[in-house]
């Protein structure tokens, strides 16, 4: 039982080989059985008893829980908030359900293992392990089956057919990937990098602010000033298309500064009187940005905290942004409202493969 | 009358369990498995908590899924919530909303839900820091291993898929990011962004689509293949720590029925509980706060689930590099963090286990699981992933960071980003010293004795430091270390001058084994053992007389099969004797 086979052989080969060859136990193991001490509810019927009494008693607390919880299901109103300290304000069917169905299920859990620690037997038993390895006759069935199905079918003899059937497998997958084509049922003569290229921007397009959807005057945005803006009719086209896509990428923020403090924009005259038209959608990965520090004209992304100086065409001063944030170049129209005068130059949002053949 | 003789088992199990073996011949599996023994350690209950967690995530999610609507469909919101009264919001959040506050109960299943969903990752991790840093991949258990990988790759799968159905603020906010980062592939990116958006983003398609995944195709697998894992543990029964009485080829613990059944069975109802508690008492994702999504918002401060803070911080971190090649984009600065390293570190993952046995030669069945500090280059392999994965999980917090702890950010930005290219190959080498130090201390341990500390004078004037043979479980753990040598050098050209047409691969080969095992502290013959434990109880004998009525009290300390102590510890055999 406590034999000891060294663990390896003198050039390593006895011992690295398959199972055959291998030392049967590696280990020193000299206590040939396996040391146990008694528990006190092994020795002392009291303790039994006691061990006994506490499992049953956690498994009829469980009971007790389920109860509560029940009671606490159709008595606690669902809206009623309560504070409780550390937690703050919670929901008081919420806390009461969970701490109730929690205490009903980690009781029975309690006292399964108190009951397999204290009264079960503690004794470790011993089981032999046997070679994942087949047994020889299995392995010899297992290759005499396989010649036989060879043999049987000529799948080596019949050149043809084999090969074919292996054709015929490896095109099988084609039409599962193709059907997925669909995925996006393209309206004719749409494809993605012109749809990524546009947006609702057009020429003379007046810019309302998100949330109120009323047009701006230079004369509302103070010096250091942000806000967020969209193109006129956002809601309808939302209506009409029933989807955010056109508010995803038309997004801008609109930011006044010191005409002096404006180094350089991406178009001659694209500012009106300090106004700048940025895109709100980061170049890296597409978070919306509106983290603007007044003093240094930083624009921060919160997600990646990619970092763009509006005072000089919005170009990346940190962060992992490879394109500068796109502008959009704005005027008045006759009323005096601001407007877009074209669509955004280059495509917002992050880049893709056909970008810059955009 | 002959019918309980031939069916032993109608006698304890009735007359179901005769009608069922009658039809299935089920009395043979159980006759063979209801003794089954596994053994026992605590860090075996980590990938329990994976498993248990992930029936508390089933059970929670079908209750989820009665109540969860996943469409796009804009709506009004009238429900009890007071800030989002008339706000319009997709389907799928307004029904999110009213799981939270109109279902009864709704809002504790939608946390256990969450909950049970981070700990089913956080479980996955441990357990397989667990099985890695044991060897317990090695021959026979690689393709278990590979399935671990797998199921690591579809519980993040479904976290994230998960995470994103509520359509909350926070979570459309991680979708517009997958979107990025779906441009971000080469040739087919733009296409397949579109396609897995049903169009342009955020479309109205991507939530029924998420549904899909997440609710049947993902936990489809993850349960099938969680079969596969079981199985194989069931089949090539479990690893054991090394110990007492514990060998290669025996499995030493405690039968399937009773003890392990009721601890298993216990401890689920334990997991299941804490879960409950937690869900009740700690509130997660309050997706009310964030609002619903809009692709024109973003809050400050977003932090995604746990488990993809690396790859957020892998984004952070990453330089902005983009080339534009004839004309087309390449965005490294996207594609590197996102797409590239993950795929190193999960091929990495799942091809471990042959490249160590291909390296180090290893062809054994191993079911004694391995001190770490004996495999101190896969350990600190191990650790230096770990410091890495670290880094990128810290800089996926830089922000919160740098603005809770007053530090420059781009200080810290840049100090994540050295310390993710040198911190790593310091701490592999700092670990694989702490291992050889700990083998040298083993070895000292084996051909010495303990250092008591106590210096004796002999009655002759000579003195000696008592040094005390190690005790039973100690010896046993100790000396089951194993040692290979390296690989031998390959010869360019035989005697004949024949060229070794292998010569390349093999002198790899043994450059990797000599990187594996050069170092390896050689573990005493058994002579040497027998020989240092003798000495150590001779010289702890000199000492005894001084003091064994101070000891009569304590227990006993078995010294192994050296000096059988006439205290050592009943045997098994004894303490079932002598309870019958």
């Amino acid at each position: 039982m406590n034999e000891i086979i060294p663990g390896s052989g003198a050039n390593g080969e006895a011992a690295r080989d398959g199972h055959s060859s291998a030392p049967a136990k590696l280990g020193y193991s000299p206590v040939a059985e396996i040391p146990h001490r008694l528990r006190v509810t092994d020795t002392d019927p009291k303790a039994a008893r006691r061990a006994e009494r506490q499992v049953a008693g956690m498994f009829t607390l469980s009971m007790v829980f389920v109860i509560l919880s029940v009671i606490a299901y159709v008595l606690i109103d669902k809206y009623t908030v309560v504070y409780i300290p550390v937690l703050g304000d919670v929901g008081a069917s919420n806390v009461v359900l969970g701490f109730t169905f929690g205490m009903a299920v980690l009781l029975i859990g309690a006292g399964a293992i108190q009951w397999a620690k204290k009264l079960m037997p503690d004794v470790e038993v011993v089981q032999e392990r046997h070679d994942m390895v087949s047994e020889k006759e299995d392995d010899n069935l297992a290759a005499a089956n396989y010649e036989r199905g060879k043999e049987e079918s000529g799948f080596a003899r019949y050149k043809m057919i084999r090969r074919s059937l292996i054709g015929a497998m490896v095109l099988l997958p084609i039409p599962i990937i193709v059907v997925l084509r669909d995925l996006w049922i393209t309206p004719p003569g749409e494809n993605p990098t012109e749809i990524l290229s546009t947006t609702m921007w057009t020429k003379g397009k007046r810019i309302v602010s998100d949330g109120t959807y009323m047009p701006i005057r230079p004369e509302d945005l103070p010096i250091g000033g942000l806000v967020s803006a969209l193109p006129e009719g956002i809601l309808e086209v939302q209506e009409e298309e029933h989807n955010l896509n056109a508010r995803g990428k038309a997004a801008i923020i609109l930011v006044r500064m010191d005409p002096e403090q404006i180094r350089s924009q991406q178009g001659e005259g694209w500012d009106y009187n300090g106004i700048l038209a940025y895109s709100k959608i980061c170049t890296h990965v597409g978070c919306p940005i509106a983290l603007y520090e007044q003093r240094t004209h930083h624009l921060l992304c919160p997600c990646h905290q990619s970092t763009f100086d509006l005072a000089d065409s919005g170009t990346v001063i940190y962060g992992p942004a490879a394109r500068d944030m796109p502008q959009l170049p704005i005027s008045v129209d006759e009323e005096g409202y601001l407007i877009a005068t074209q669509d955004f130059a280059v495509p917002v949002g992050p880049s893709f493969w056909e970008r810059d053949k955009a | 009358m002959s019918t309980t003789m031939d069916h032993p088992v109608e006698q304890v199990g009735g007359v179901t369990a005769k009608y069922v073996d009658e039809r299935l011949g089920s009395n043979k599996f159980l006759g063979r498995n209801l003794g089954k023994v596994f053994p026992d350690h605590w860090s075996f209950m980590l990938g329990e908590i994976a498993l248990y967690s992930f029936i508390v995530v089933l059970l929670t999610g079908t209750f989820l899924t009665l109540f969860y609507n996943p469409s796009m469909v804009e709506v009004v919101y009238n429900g009890s919530y007071v800030p989002l009264k008339g706000v319009q919001m997709s389907e799928a959040y307004a029904s999110s909303l009213d799981i939270s506050f109109e279902v009864r109960g709704g809002l504790l299943i939608r946390q256990m839900h969450h909950w049970s969903a981070l700990i089913f990752v956080a479980a996955i991790a441990v357990h397989m820091f667990r099985v890695f840093f044991t060897g317990a991949f090695r021959k026979p258990r690689e393709f278990n291993w590979l399935v671990g990988v797998g199921l690591t790759a579809l519980a993040l799968g479904a976290g994230f898929t998960g995470y994103s159905l509520p359509d909350d603020l926070l979570s459309g906010t991680g979708l517009q990011i997958i979107r990025g980062i779906l441009q971000s592939i080469p040739l087919i990116g733009t296409w397949a962004a579109f396609l897995v958006f049903g169009g342009e983003f955020p479309g109205t398609e991507i939530i029924p689509r998420l549904y899909a995944a997440h609710i049947l195709l993902i936990p489809g697998i993850i349960l099938a293949l969680i079969t596969v894992h079981l199985m194989m543990v069931w089949t090539q029964k479990h690893t054991q720590f090394p110990g007492p009485g514990r060998t290669n080829t025996n499995v030493v613990g405690y039968p399937l029925l009773p003890v392990y059944m009721a601890k298993a069975g216990g401890f689920f109802f334990i997991v299941f509980g804490i879960i409950a508690l937690i869900g009740g008492l700690v509130t997660v994702n309050p997706i009310w706060i964030f609002g619903p999504y809009t692709p024109d918002q973003v809050s400050a401060g977003t932090q995604p689930d746990w488990y993809i803070g690396w790859l957020d911080g892998a984004l952070r971190l990453m330089p902005n590099w983009e080339s534009v090649i004839a004309g087309f984009t390449i965005s490294w600065n996207v594609l590197i963090p996102s797409v590239i390293i993950p795929g190193i570190l999960f091929t990495g993952l799942a091809l471990y286990p042959f490249l160590e046995a291909w390296a180090t030669g290893d062809k054994r069945e191993h079911n004694l699981l391995e001190r770490p500090r004996n495999a101190p280059v896969r350990t600190g392999i191990g650790v230096a992933a770990i410091v890495f994965y670290g880094i990128l999980w810290i800089g996926g917090g830089n922000d919160v960071i740098a603005a809770a702890f007053d530090l420059s950010f781009n200080v810290l930005a840049w100090s994540l980003r050295i310390g993710l290219i040198v911190l790593p190959p310091i701490a592999f080498l700092v670990t694989k010293r702490i291992c050889l130090g700990l083998q040298r201390k083993d070895r000292e341990k084996l051909v010495h004795g303990y250092e008591s500390g106590r210096v004796l004078r002999l009655p002759h004037g000579e003195f000696i430091e008592v040094h005390q043979p190690l005790n039973y479980k100690e010896l046993a753990i100790i000396s089951a270390k194993e040692d290979l040598p390296v690989l031998p050098a390959p010869v360019k050209s035989d005697a004949d001058g024949v060229r070794n047409p292998n010569y390349r691969v093999d002198q790899l080969r043994h450059k990797l084994s000599s990187f594996f095992l050069r170092d390896n502290i050689e573990r005493p013959t058994d002579a040497e053992i027998e020989a240092g434990q003798a000495h150590a109880a001779h010289s702890a004998g000199l000492e005894a007389p001084l003091h064994e009525y101070e000891e009569l009290d304590q227990d006993p300390v078995g010294h192994g099969g050296v000096l059988h102590h006439p205290g050592m510890p009943m045997t098994n055999q004894e303490q079932v004797d002598q309870r019958q």
